[in-house]
């Protein structure tokens, strides 16, 4: 799809400290001023870092600040299905949904306190109101070279919509991956943008 | 052509030191702050000294002797930390500057990671000091060589202050140039200015007041506070640091016509603000924490006998507490126009399991932690401290955390008051280097009876790994003195000092058996780097499994609370991830030896 006429772009990256949300909102950042645009983002850093729930807010061509308001966002990038719906409220209705369905257990799960629930009725709630795209990104990642490059299949996924062409994005990813592992992405990048793009 | 780079906020502030030709940066470290000094101290061309001291009140007092050389410097910290650097920093208010003194306390709206959401605006306008609110990351590097040049010609420090989202937001940043130039160091002995006796101070404090003026309208001019004046618009907003771009973001998208003043430098513009009041009828202050900007605003009205309503936090249209955004800013204004707020239901048929931060998979903390309420059991009371460890409280362990170095004085508070239960507190190295040594001394001085841990992971782990006396090494890592925890503890005059590898439980619970019965403080010493700095420094150890023919189910395992250990509710059999970083501790708690290395 054509993306050439949109001009600013309010996306929401969620998961778990450790996944690299960090590094693909850079990999995107960094691609935007590249581009020529203007960009604004808000991270987690700190205690919730700590294998917590994180939230990154990216925006895409705008001005003013880093926090996307609620119901704004155009596009949530899940990188973990549970962390999908803990941060709904920024979606704007009948926005997009690219959602990693590899989950990983919480230890209030692990240790017996509370449940997880089941992947399948995470997506059918995300599927009533927004367009979701979900596939397992561990699995793509893994395919592509390793695990580790999840995030990246990630950005590789949300790519078609950014209003940055492909080449900078991956520019970026290379610039900003460990020089050993370039090829490992580029694979990861491709992996998720066709999966998307297929679907 | 102009360089735009991509940057968190705390790395373009450092930026802004740097062409403000900053030469001497000292701070502690403390979340949102910590990444100015590790982005300047990570530079190969330094032509200044950084430093990460031992406190934050130390800090300051190293910045201030540096400025009164005429050189730049800089205190960087989080807002709590000002509490700490209170001391010096009332009296610098008097005293004053020669070279340009910026200090730099980075506030936590919603306490992101903070123990509390002090503004640090208060402080600015407790000790007459002037106060920079940037509301971008770009503003905020811009802000500085001004920050710089303003606290030289008023001859006073000032404060600058970002919020979590400034410090760690992100931005395209445009750059500017660093000055090859710097002042040369020259103390003069100006005993008047630099030797507060109260004849001195009582002139100085005179002094301040004095300027307090010419400081206010030099900033009404200033770049950063800015009235924009609708022709019939009866309808004001002020917004102040931060929360002034959420407030015009929202005006813009619903295309409002009303007046607009922000402001981003203190004490407040009272010029611009008159000029405001005089043209509407009503004005709505946001601004995050304290109502600091709508008090002024309404003493300014009614010395000026202007009729006005005032609305912000005191009257309820703001939230008082939290950090606001867009989202905040349009519910004040239906508020405000009582209009209908859409509440839609929420719908979430789901519910989710909480996600709360924990310690590491082979964090050493949390073996301490399994061993000390072993031994101590559920009777004893845990006082505990700031760092990475106060996520203990899922063990068990932390049943109170104050403020830095608050762990010992409070278990000595519990012991004196009268408590007859076994106070056992934690404290990190850091921590305990920061202010924890002062309670530590106070504490055998004054015959407490209660056990000391000192969880010594080598490092300031929470706020990034930041270097502290312990290990050996500078903030730019060169090598210096490495003081030992023992020494110290024994110099202090504590009668029993052990160090143990948490690691080992055995080793460590018979450490504390011996410290609970000891008359007195008694200090252990539970020592293993961190998993995260020790993994970058090339630990490396075989991971374990779990050997599905032995495992009982019986999830003692499990219960140890590690994120690398899960339980296979197909087989009833624990399962060890790939996040295991082979501290071993699982296979020690496990009674049927099913929990192995993994075979090469």
């Amino acid at each position: 799809m054509s993306q050439a006429e949109r001009k600013s772009f309010d996306l929401l990256i969620t998961g778990v400290g450790g996944q690299g949300a960090i590094l693909a909102s850079d990999i995107i950042g960094k691609a935007a001023v590249t581009a020529g645009l203007p960009i604004r983002a808000a991270e987690t850093h700190g205690m919730a870092q700590r294998g917590g729930s994180v939230v990154n807010h990216i925006r895409v061509g705008k001005d003013y600040g880093s926090m996307i308001p609620k119901k704004g966002a155009d596009l949530l990038l899940a990188l973990e299905p549970m962390e999908a719906i803990r941060y709904l409220d920024f979606l704007k209705d009948g926005g997009i949904i690219i959602v990693n369905t590899h989950p990983i257990i919480p230890v209030t799960v692990t240790a017996g306190l509370t449940k997880y629930p089941e992947v399948s009725d995470i997506l059918d709630v995300l599927s009533e109101k927004y367009i979701v795209k979900a596939f397992n990104a561990d699995e793509l990642a893994f395919e592509a070279g390793n695990r580790l490059a999840m995030n990246v299949v990630m950005v590789g996924a949300v790519s078609g919509y950014l209003p940055i062409s492909k080449e900078t994005l991956l520019d970026s990813v290379k610039a900003l991956v460990p020089q050993k592992t370039i090829e490992i992405n580029l694979r990861a990048f491709e992996a998720g943008r066709q999966k998307v793009e297929e679907s | 052509m102009t360089m735009r780079e991509y940057m968190l906020g705390n790395v373009a502030i450092a930026r802004g030191l740097l062409e403000g030709g900053v030469q001497v940066i000292a701070g502690y470290p403390g979340t949102p702050s910590s990444e100015i000094i590790d982005t300047l101290a990570a530079r190969e061309d330094r032509d200044y000294h950084i430093e990460w001291s031992v406190n934050e009140k130390v800090a300051m007092e190293v910045a201030v002797g540096a400025a009164w050389t005429g050189v730049r410097s800089v205190v960087t910290m989080k807002h709590v930390g000002l509490n700490v650097a209170a001391d010096p920093f009332m009296t610098l208010a008097y005293a004053g500057t020669k070279g340009g003194l910026i200090v730099i306390a980075a506030d936590d709206p919603s306490c992101h990671s903070s123990q509390n959401e002090q503004d640090t605006r208060r402080y600015a306008q407790f000790a007459l000091v002037p106060c920079f609110d940037p509301s971008t990351p770009q503003e905020a590097k811009d802000m500085l060589p001004y920050a710089f040049e303003f606290s030289e010609k008023f001859e006073v420090p000032v404060i600058f202050r970002p919020t979590t989202r400034i410090s760690h937001g992100k931005s395209d940043i445009e750059l500017g140039e660093i000055p090859v130039e710097k002042a040369a160091p020259n103390f003069e002995k100006l005993l008047d200015r630099w030797v507060m006796l109260p004849k001195n101070a009582r002139l100085r404090h005179t002094h301040v007041l004095s300027i307090q003026q010419p400081i206010e309208d030099a900033l009404a001019e200033s770049p950063w506070n800015s009235l924009e004046l609708k022709p019939d618009a009866k309808f004001g907003v002020i917004g102040a640091g931060i929360a002034s771009v959420y407030a015009k973001e929202a005006l813009v998208e619903l295309g409002l016509e009303v007046s607009y003043l922000k402001i981003g430098a203190y004490p407040v513009p009272r010029k611009l603000i008159l000029e405001l009041l005089e043209t509407v009828d009503a004005v709505l202050v946001f601004e995050e924490l304290e109502p600091i900007v709508e008090e002024q605003v309404k003493m300014i009205a009614q010395e000026a006998g202007i009729e006005v309503s005032v609305l912000g936090k005191t009257n309820g249209f703001v939230p008082r507490e939290g950090e606001l955004n867009v989202s905040a800013f349009l519910e004040t204004l239906m508020k405000t126009f009582d209009l209908e707020i859409e509440t839609e239901p929420s719908d979430m048929a789901l519910e989710l399991a909480s996600r709360p931060p924990a310690l590491c998979a082979g964090c050493s903390h949390r073996a301490t932690f399994y061993s000390m309420k072993k031994v101590f059991g559920n009777d004893a009371i845990y006082p505990s401290d700031i760092g990475c460890y106060t996520l203990g409280i899922q063990n068990g362990t932390v049943e109170t955390t104050l403020c830095m170095g608050s762990s010992i004085s409070v278990a000595s508070g519990l012991y004196h008051a009268g408590e007859k239960r076994p106070i056992c507190c934690s404290i990190g190295d850091s921590t305990f280097f920061h202010s924890g040594m002062n309670s530590l001394l106070n504490a055998i001085v004054n015959k407490a009876n209660i056990t000391v841990t000192i969880l010594d992971n080598r490092i300031t782990a929470m706020t990034g790994h930041q270097p502290n006396p312990g290990v050996g090494y500078t903030a730019t890592g060169e090598p210096t003195v490495q003081v030992s925890l023992e020494e110290l503890c024994k110099a202090m005059g504590a009668g029993f000092v052990s160090v143990v590898d948490p690691y080992r439980l055995e080793e460590t619970q018979e450490a504390f058996k011996a410290a609970k019965e000891f008359e007195g403080v008694a200090v252990v010493i539970a020592r293993q780097p961190c998993v995260i700095s020790g993994k970058r420094a090339g630990i490396r150890r075989v991971p374990y499994v779990v050997d599905p023919e032995k495992c009982e189910g019986c999830k003692q395992c499990v219960k140890f609370g590690c994120p690398a250990i899960e339980f296979n509710e197909e087989n009833k059999c624990a399962v060890i991830t790939a996040l295991c970083s082979g501290c071993g501790v699982c296979a020690q708690i496990c009674k049927f030896e099913a929990i192995q290395e993994v075979k090469k």
